[in-house]
């Protein structure tokens, strides 16, 4: 197994101020807009969203909320372990509203195929954009694409992309892993 | 991830304290998703269950169907009071026949123990056990565990008394195990002639004085006299049962601690519970119907997860 660097901290620091920035010339005050982490990954790439607008670009009233697309899957019964719920947690009307969904990998697009679906359980957003940092192209499954998008990359199919965060992982950075 | 060490659910004997809490896990994330405005995820989509029910069910029935329906499972009903099972049908063949129209699941309600045991072995499809005779009822003694949880933070340590007719009590059963296994310690009171002879083998105490189970206990489950399934007097009275054994206000009012107040429903109000104990804050006996949904949509989630 060889692993290489996509991108260190201070270049993972560079592209999420982008992202932030990118976000604000769309959304503005955030007013209408909600933003929605997919569980298990993109929680952690969506609480750092929310605490550079508030922290760096002096925004308030975020919303932020975690989704679970565990029960939306289609791969039930085609994988071969039980798949295992996590937390969904959105505590206000997604009615209306202009949702991001973020996650850290795009990779064959039936997350966040599954994502759409399972966030209309909530209401009927007004309109839903996608934003990852990680965008593996030539991979995609379904005619999904990210409004905005950290990095691309041209990893091969037994090649792995994983991002780290300070908070759990002890370091922001992205490796690509050949297994 | 974890998975069910079983491929049916029969009985709480035969699962394991680890299956009990990957269920748990489980039916919260369910417990959310009933609260959602729109309450169906599509996970069991390529599903079909069959509802078989052999003796009679309100509750049961339909908290079953609704669990199956929330997981967008197609659902087929089937009760033997308008059934070829009249016409002399066996079980198996009854089931054969239904299983042959592609059925990956079947929820079985019983009047004779061991009748899910007995299909599992005969036929291909999961079972789950909704209650056979006086033996099982491995849903309820879960939604009944997941309840005290869910009130009082955990299981393990409480002290839980069952209170009744333990003797034609399925529920009764299926709760001894499930609470044993999670490490709470377990009485049974009702009068001497409703209780099992050798129910101290499955380590639970004997109390026939109710104000002293009270007294001890944390969660007080409350049974039904079953009627029904009695062909000798097993008391003076009605009358005197609810003396002995009915708990009221005055009784709950008396004790040094509020105890949490459970029923498996269907409730004789004013014989085994007077109706302020049961609309008191005290009992939790609505939440374990709501629950209920919830630990089903979890039970059949893992167990259809395993039909290949």
């Amino acid at each position: 197994m060889s692993q290489k660097v996509l991108l260190n901290a201070t270049e993972v620091n560079i592209t999420l101020n982008r992202l932030v920035c990118q976000l604000i010339e769309n959304h503005d005050t955030f007013e209408d807009t909600v933003l929605i982490g997919i569980q298990p990954r993109g929680i952690y790439l969506a609480d750092r969203i929310k605490k550079m607008l508030i922290e760096d670009y002096g925004l308030e009233n975020i919303k932020l909320g975690y989704l679970d697309i565990t029960f939306y899957r289609d791969d039930f019964r085609r994988s071969e372990k039980t798949l295992e719920a996590n937390k969904t947690k959105i505590d206000f009307v997604v009615e209306d509203k202009k949702v991001v969904f973020i996650d850290d990998v795009l990779y064959t697009g039936r997350s966040i195929n599954a994502a759409l679906t399972a966030v209309q359980s909530f209401g009927r957003p007004q309109e839903v954009e996608l934003l990852c940092l990680i965008d593996r192209r030539f991979s995609r499954h379904l005619p999904i694409q990210p409004d905005y998008r950290g990095r691309q990359v041209d990893a091969i199919n037994n090649e792995k992309v994983k991002v780290s965060w300070v908070e759990n992982e002890g370091e922001d950075s992205v490796y690509v892993i050949n297994s | 991830m974890a998975e069910l060490s079983v491929n049916h659910l029969l009985g709480i004997k035969y699962i394991t304290a680890a299956d009990i809490d990957l269920i748990f896990k489980t039916a919260d994330h369910f417990k959310e998703v009933i609260n959602r405005p729109i309450k169906k995820v599509p996970s069991l989509r390529d599903i079909t269950i069959a509802n078989l029910f052999f003796e009679n069910s309100t509750r049961t029935k339909l908290s079953f169907e609704l669990a199956e329906k929330r997981l967008s499972a197609d659902v087929i009903n089937f009760s033997a009071a308008a059934s070829s099972v009249k016409k002399g049908e066996t079980l198996i063949d009854t089931v054969n026949n239904i299983l042959s129209m592609k059925v990956d699941m079947v929820v079985m309600r019983h009047p004779n123990p061991g009748a899910g045991v007995f299909l599992s072995k005969h036929i291909k499809a999961s079972i789950v056990n909704a209650g056979d005779g006086a033996h099982e009822h491995p849903t309820q003694a879960l939604l009944d565990s997941y309840s005290i949880r869910e009130r009082l933070g955990e299981v393990a340590g409480k002290n839980v008394v069952i209170v009744g007719d333990i003797l034609h009590s399925r529920v009764a059963l299926s709760n001894i195990y499930a609470l044993k296994l999670q490490g709470a310690n377990v009485k049974v009171c009702g009068p001497k002639t409703l209780i099992p002879k050798y129910i101290e083998s499955l380590g639970v105490e004997v109390e026939l004085d109710l104000r002293k189970a009270l007294e001890w206990c944390d969660v007080a489950n409350m049974l039904r006299v079953q009627n029904e399934r009695m062909d000798i007097s097993y008391f003076p009275s009605t009358r005197e049962y609810t003396q002995q054994y009915g708990v009221n206000k005055e009784i709950l009012e008396s004790l040094d601690k509020e105890i949490v107040i459970m029923h498996p429903g269907p409730i004789n109000r004013g014989v085994e519970i007077t109706s302020d104990v049961a609309d008191s804050g005290q009992a939790i006996i609505l939440d374990q119907v709501q629950n209920g949904v919830a630990v089903r949509m979890a039970v059949i989630y893992l167990l259809a997860s395993k039909i290949q």
